[in-house]
């Protein structure tokens, strides 16, 4: 038998889910998108004994079939169509040993799809510790199932799972309760019209009015004159239906589960008492953001300035062993230095990653959602936008994404709006670039000046973006029902494996996404600094000889007016100069401006844009931010990257909307061009605002 | 006068005796609020909104509009 094993990972979130992933397949994982939707689509291979194969999905968590997100969606869209390549063979259902009650629902559920399910007992190290006993016998027969009792911290049970998952043949497929039993005289009804359709299947479908597969509401209704209930009937049936699955699972774990609530000891209580204090839960919250920025800067410098150099070297080690050519030149003058504008990021990207990676993991991020919920109630927010606002530091894309589980649409909608103005991290290299060549060095109360600045800024994007919120709050007429349930998972240690996962995943996504279109930009940009029209370009030699004919200049010195006297009429110079209007009263020269221009494909292409177009015809061996430093403002003299210039750039950073792929997701999310229209016209035009007041007043 | 979740204080338990199905979304019914289920406040935000919960084992946060629509009797 050769055929591989489809296995559906499905449970509550919280539960470890993806740590029984990441156990089962290791590095064997590739995580990708449903096609059409934004849904994280993850899985993976897991080899199994006997020279067997398992095809692993890892499905978005869900607390029960009766979605309410996209995300859940795509749970019940897999489970209700057999003809899916990925269907189940086998449904192994992650639980918590902790919050066996509620998970067991979901377990109920998916059992009446009569879908060969399994049932994982994760975190099983922690029943000694909360005094829980369970009677894996009697559960096992109750629930008409197998169970493995797992613990992905210790280690523990994945073999069992494994052996397990290959005898998925003599699973039951048996349902464990009657749910037809709230409404015997319409259930009767729905199997005479459908004899051969599955009843949960048609309920399923009847409740939730989405498209499963070919069976649709309308169809159950055209039918054979079948009627359905009120919206009303239909709630208050799902509402037995849920009362009756957990009167089943109350009566099994009377029997099946014990726990000794004299053993227990509770972490959570003592914790809670002061992470979600009113007081001291709020200081330790800032606390924990001002270590994440000053350890974001102090522990990235060192890999940073090695990967500059290097750079640096290998641009001039192939200037000099490759012929030279147009070919040689594209490289080392093209290609490498727009490369190290975003390689030399990866240390600190990687650490924000990380650290957001823990806080999630902990538990933590859940904590902050609680302590918030108040206090952005009154911008027109959740507390559940707080993890997209803390996740929008890393990237605005995968933030909005996660808007989702947020209930309220009119909240949904403005923190998908404000979300962009979070420092994500394509503006980090930007920020990191100006802020070191226009801040001072020097330290307060142990905090270097640089590191306040950064952090000054993300505060600045923080509260452009709750500002915003308050007014679109107070702008936006839509009427949507609240509500707010978020849960409070229990206080984790992470685990390394699983927060090494993420962030080399999260740091590569983000590492190649950037990288093609900075490739792509930097040739162009080449091309376009290297070549230009009319006689300007092509005689420049012969036109500076004349105008400096009469001066003593160095071989050197005559270089380099003939290479800046042919970079200002190239095609890029030419364009750059037509827009250099708009911006000079920022504080800009050309070039600058073709930087911006290019950063509105992503922002971190700016700092590549600036290498590439520095380094052309420029045969030292220098770093970027050398480059930068010795740039001089052609009008005014001076360094070009001065305060008053600086923080101008800065701040149009803070506020502009240049990323195409978050106006895609806004548009993807919101089904309409509206939105990303609004964010790319009054952020950037709110950007040049206050980028030109700042110059004027600093210069 | 009726006693709903909103009345609780810190550490005080109570079991759950009526949901109003109209305000609260079958979400929170599927995490456990449901009648006959007991109930802790384990701590509150400041204002008393939102309120963090045992609900039958589960730990959740809702706000107070929410917790006004689920009846309580306390317990001792």
């Amino acid at each position: 038998m050769s055929k591989q094993i489809n296995v559906a990972l499905i449970g509550n979130p919280n539960t470890g889910k993806t740590s029984v992933f990441n156990a089962l397949t290791g590095l064997n994982q590739k995580v990708g998108n449903y096609p059409g939707i934004t849904v994280e689509k993850k899985e993976g291979i897991c080899k199994l004994p006997r020279g067997l194969k398992a095809h692993i999905i890892d499905l978005p968590g869900t607390y029960s079939l009766n979605a309410s997100s996209l995300d859940e969606n795509v749970v019940i869209e897999l489970l209700l169509n057999k003809n899916d390549k990925d269907f189940p063979d086998v449904a192994v259902v992650v639980s918590d040993v902790e919050n066996l009650k509620r998970n067991l629902l979901l377990f109920t559920q998916i059992k009446d799809l009569e879908i060969p399910s399994l049932l994982v007992i994760n975190m099983a190290d922690r029943m000694k510790y909360k005094g829980i006993s369970l009677d894996i016998d009697y559960l096992e027969k109750q629930l008409k199932t197998k169970i493995a009792l797992v613990s992905t911290r210790k280690k523990q049970g994945i073999d069992n799972l494994k052996q397990l998952i290959i005898n998925y043949k003599d699973l039951s497929t048996e349902c464990c309760l009657n749910a037809s039993e709230i409404d015997v005289d319409y259930f009767n009804k729905l199997r005479k019209a459908f004899p051969n359709q599955l009843l949960y299947k048609l309920w399923l479908v009847i409740t939730q009015d989405v498209n499963f597969g070919k069976t649709t509401r309308q169809e159950i209704e055209a039918i054979n004159g079948f009627k359905t209930k009120s919206e009303g009937d239909l709630k208050r049936l799902q509402q037995k239906e849920t009362i009756k699955r957990y009167q089943f699972i109350n009566n099994v774990l009377k029997k099946g589960q014990d726990i000794d609530v004299s053993q227990a000891k509770d972490l959570r209580y003592r914790l809670d008492r002061i992470l979600t204090h009113k007081v001291w839960g709020y200081v330790i919250f800032m606390f924990i953001l001002l270590t994440i920025f000053q350890a974001i800067y102090d522990w990235s410098s060192v890999p940073m300035d090695f990967i500059d150099s290097a750079f640096a070297s290998l641009s001039e080690w192939i200037k000099n062993s490759l012929p030279g050519g147009a070919l040689t030149n594209l490289i080392a003058e093209g290609i490498i230095p727009g490369l190290g504008g975003i390689v030399i990021f990866i240390p600190q990207i990687a650490f924000l990653f990380l650290f957001i990676a823990i806080l999630e993991e902990s538990g933590y991020m859940s904590r902050v959602v609680f302590l918030m919920d108040r206090i952005m109630r009154r911008f027109g927010l959740s507390g559940k936008s707080v993890v997209p606002l803390i996740s929008g530091t890393a990237c605005a894309i995968p933030a909005i994404m996660a808007t989702r589980n947020i209930e309220n649409w009119k909240e949904r909608l403005i923190t998908i709006l404000v979300t962009p103005f979070t420092t994500c991290s394509a503006r980090l290299p930007v920020y990191l670039i100006i802020i070191s060549l226009v801040i001072p060095e020097g330290r307060i109360l142990g905090l270097s000046y640089q590191a306040l600045t950064l952090m000054l800024l993300y505060l600045i994007g923080f509260t452009a973006a709750i500002v915003s919120a308050y007014i679109l709050d107070k702008i936006l007429k839509i009427k949507s029902k609240t509500f707010f349930v978020v849960e409070m998972p229990n206080y984790k240690l992470p685990l390394l494996k699983n927060v090494a996962l993420t962030v080399v995943e999260k740091t590569k996504s983000f590492i190649f996404g950037a990288g093609k279109i900075i490739l792509a930009i930097s040739i162009v940009l080449w091309f376009l600094a290297s070549y230009g029209p009319g006689k300007e370009f092509n005689n420049a030699e012969e036109i500076m000889t004349k105008e400096y004919a009469s001066q003593d200049l160095t071989e050197d010195e005559f270089q380099q007016k003939i290479g800046s006297y042919k970079l200002e009429h190239s095609f890029i110079g030419i364009t750059g100069r037509a827009i250099e209007p708009a911006i000079r009263p920022l504080g800009y020269d050309w070039k600058i401006g073709i930087a911006l221009i290019s950063s509105f494909a992503a922002r971190e292409v700016f700092v590549g844009t600036l290498a590439t177009i520095y380094s052309v015809g420029n045969d030292d061996e220098d770093t970027i931010k050398n480059r930068m430093a010795g740039e001089v403002n052609p009008i005014l003299g001076g360094p070009l990257f001065n305060f008053a210039s600086g923080v101008s750039l800065l701040l149009f950073y803070a506020f502009a909307m240049q990323c195409m792929g978050t106006l895609a997701v806004v548009k993807r999310e919101t089904n309409s061009w509206k939105w990303p229209i609004l964010q790319l016209v009054v952020m950037t035009g709110f950007a040049y605002v206050v980028a030109l007041i700042a110059y004027q007043l600093l210069k | 006068m009726q006693l709903t979740i909103a009345h609780l204080k810190r550490g005080e338990k109570a079991i759950i005796v009526d949901v109003s199905s109209v305000h609260i979304p079958l979400k929170l019914l599927e995490m456990g609020c449901l009648p006959g289920n007991d109930v802790m406040l384990v701590q509150v935000a400041p204002f008393a909104d939102p309120m963090y919960l045992n609900i039958n084992g589960s730990h959740l946060a809702i706000r107070k509009e929410t917790a006004l629509h689920i009846l309580i009797e306390k317990i001792g």
